[in-house]
């Protein structure tokens, strides 16, 4: 009896130890990813996500900055919302290399103890992020669409789409801070600016040496390649399995022209090799949110409709009546996109050919 | 030159049902497949291993089924294969995963051979985070080389390697010293056919299997579910959407209501010039 007992005393005591250091840990932290004049939109996406989990747990948001030469940035986090921005700011740190931010980066949590820690699910945040988290053996959360606090607990709750977008899952992290998380592009909603705002910049400089670091850049090229121009278009013309081969999806082609808009497409249209990743709208592609979305024989997995439910308009045709795209679409049409669509772009031409008679 | 990938099998989930009430992942729905991403890792590995010579190892975290990914990669080419399962690894995030793997490939520079080269995919299907390459890296204490598009030359007397990383905006070349962690993107190259001489090997082909008491100095607390700090607390289906509205009538009156919600706005339609 005894025995259990004390075992029993033990665990409590553990538990206390444990939410005592946790308790250590205070403040959001967001990664300011950096492009030399600009910050990545994604940043400013998480200051303002940030600032609803600082106001609610009732700390202090702040971005950790580092580059070469990127002090005027600190401002434009703060009037993003940042109260304070952690600044690294030395030569070495010129382009992102995962070696050196690494260490910038874990040299800082280590000394301030954040509580949440907040990267973009970019090409260099997933990999940053990646990195911090096994060096201070944290909890990260990777392509997170939806966060929130349980203040109790102060707790995050990072939500995602798991099972190939299937379904939705909350992971929390209770042994360990911070609590991290990489959040997708264009989820989150950035403030406005104000520049009104101050906050205190705290300069940090890294021991760090060029000769310590195995990885080093030769070059960087910027690619001439074709863009998909997903994410500045007003209108989108996506298409799906629905158009069974890769001439059926000239129909999509076809329409955007006579738009001037953009083409997307679902996983299965990019991995029959109709069209190129770079079109790929969902999970495993670019989210996108224009005026207007025309998904043509897409049936709307979620895997797709993370990826572009938060249009303005969205338009879908499909022959399956049951296709979950019609939920989310504002209009529908149930029909034969190889009957409609030509007839949409005839009418569409029509429309737009009387507009030049009348100027 | 010796390659080591790390592979895992996953539920095929692009057919994946979710049983509607518990919204578990309903495993007669799926079959087991070699995650389509580390199939280009073991591909990259043993076409590095016909340019520069040397030997592939596989190497994988899961239950026993595992072995037919393990064979699945032995007709791709690689040379030996290890599992390490036991049931304490059950639960595993990403920070126990790269701290198990990361200690079988330990164990293999010990008793095979020094690893030079780490090779992962991007991700995997199921877990979708890509944190795992970078985790055993730093574990390894190895530099991380992530989303590799290109290996364009490794020296095999200095170790040095020289890849192309994938940015948002086009690539970088870097130059790294081995031994490297890479994860490849699928761009990297094509899955080729397996051989036939490949074929009968990986028929007879037996992998190694470790449990936690063959791996010698692995901490059992940072393994599985206890040594995971994030837990899933609850699943829910994605957030209902809105909308539901479906034009009806003739072919001819549906486009009409369609092109005259394009026309409302023609500032958004960027006619050619």
């Amino acid at each position: 009896m005894e025995a259990i007992e004390e075992r029993r005393r033990q665990r409590e005591l553990e538990k206390q130890r444990l939410l005592e250091a946790l308790s250590q840990y205070r403040g959001v932290w967001v990664f300011i990813e950096q492009r030399g004049e600009s910050i990545h939109p994604v940043s400013l996406e998480l200051l303002g996500a940030g600032r609803k989990l600082a106001d609610k747990l009732g700390i202090e948001l702040s971005g950790v900055l580092i580059g070469d030469q990127v002090r005027p940035l600190a401002e434009t986090a703060i009037a993003y919302g940042a109260d304070q921005v952690y600044l690294i700011d030395q030569p070495i740190f010129r382009e992102y290399r995962s070696e050196t931010f690494m260490k910038a980066f874990v040299h800082v949590a280590e000394k301030y103890k954040p509580e949440i820690c907040l990267f973009g699910s970019t090409i260099n945040g997933k990999d940053l992020a990646s990195a911090v988290a096994t060096d201070l053996k944290a909890g990260l959360t990777a392509d997170t669409t939806v966060l929130d606090v349980n203040v109790e607990e102060r707790l995050l709750e990072a939500s995602r789409p798991a099972f190939g977008g299937n379904i939705m899952a909350t992971i929390l992290c209770k042994t360990a801070r911070p609590q991290m998380a990489t959040v997708r592009p264009r989820v989150m909603r950035a403030l406005d600016p104000d520049y009104s705002r101050t906050g205190k910049i705290i300069e940090e400089r890294v021991e760090i040496e060029e000769n310590q670091i195995k990885t080093k850049i030769i070059e960087i090229v910027k690619e001439v390649q074709e863009k998909a121009n997903l994410e500045e278009a007003d209108i989108i013309v996506a298409g799906g399995k629905g158009l069974g081969d890769a001439k059926g999806f000239q129909l999509v082609h076809q329409l955007a022209e006579v738009l001037g808009a953009s083409v997307g497409a679902s996983r299965d249209a990019v991995e029959a090799g109709w069209i190129s990743h770079a079109h790929q709208v969902g999970q495993t592609g670019v989210t996108v949110t224009p005026k207007i979305y025309i998904a043509i024989g897409i049936s709307g997995a979620v895997q797709h409709t993370v990826g572009m439910q938060n249009s303005g308009t969205i338009i879908a045709i499909n022959k399956d009546p049951n296709a979950p795209i019609f939920n989310f679409a504002t209009l529908g049409i149930v029909g034969d996109a190889f009957e409609v669509v030509p007839k949409l772009i005839e009418e569409i031409k029509a429309n737009l050919y009387k507009e030049v008679q009348h100027v | 030159m010796h390659i080591l990938v790390c592979v895992k099998q996953v539920p095929d989930t692009k057919n994946a049902k979710l049983d509607p009430v518990t919204h578990n992942l309903d495993r007669r729905s799926t079959t087991a497949i070699t995650n389509p991403y580390d199939t280009h890792a073991v591909e990259e590995a043993v076409r590095l291993k016909e340019r520069y010579g040397g030997s592939v190892t596989v190497l994988t975290m899961g239950p026993p089924q595992a072995v037919s990914t393990m064979k699945h990669c032995v007709q791709l080419g690689a040379d030996r294969a290890f599992i390490i399962s036991d049931r304490a690894f059950a639960g595993a995030d990403t920070l126990a995963t790269s701290y198990s793997l990361a200690c079988a490939i330990e164990k293999i520079t010990r008793e095979v051979a020094p690893v030079d080269l780490v090779v992962c995919g991007k991700m995997t299907i199921d877990g979708d985070t890509g944190q795992v390459g970078p985790g055993i890296a730093r574990r390894l204490d190895i530099p991380p080389l992530t989303g590799i598009i290109k290996i364009e030359s490794i020296d095999p007397s200095t170790g040095e390697i020289v890849v192309h990383r994938k940015l948002d905006d086009g690539y970088e070349i870097l130059k790294s010293q081995l031994p490297c962690l890479i994860t490849v993107d699928k761009s990297i190259n094509q899955v080729r056919r397996a051989s036939m001489p490949n074929m009968i090997r990986a028929a007879r082909f037996n992998p190694v299997m470790w449990s936690v008491k063959d791996i010698e100095g692995i901490d059992t607390t940072k393994l599985g579910l206890k040594g995971s700090p994030t837990i899933v607390s609850k699943v829910f289906p994605p957030p209902k959407p809105q909308g539901g509205k479906k034009i009806e009538g003739s072919v001819a009156e549906q486009v009409k209501e369609i092109a005259n919600l394009l026309m409302a706005r023609p500032e958004w339609i960027k006619k050619k010039a």
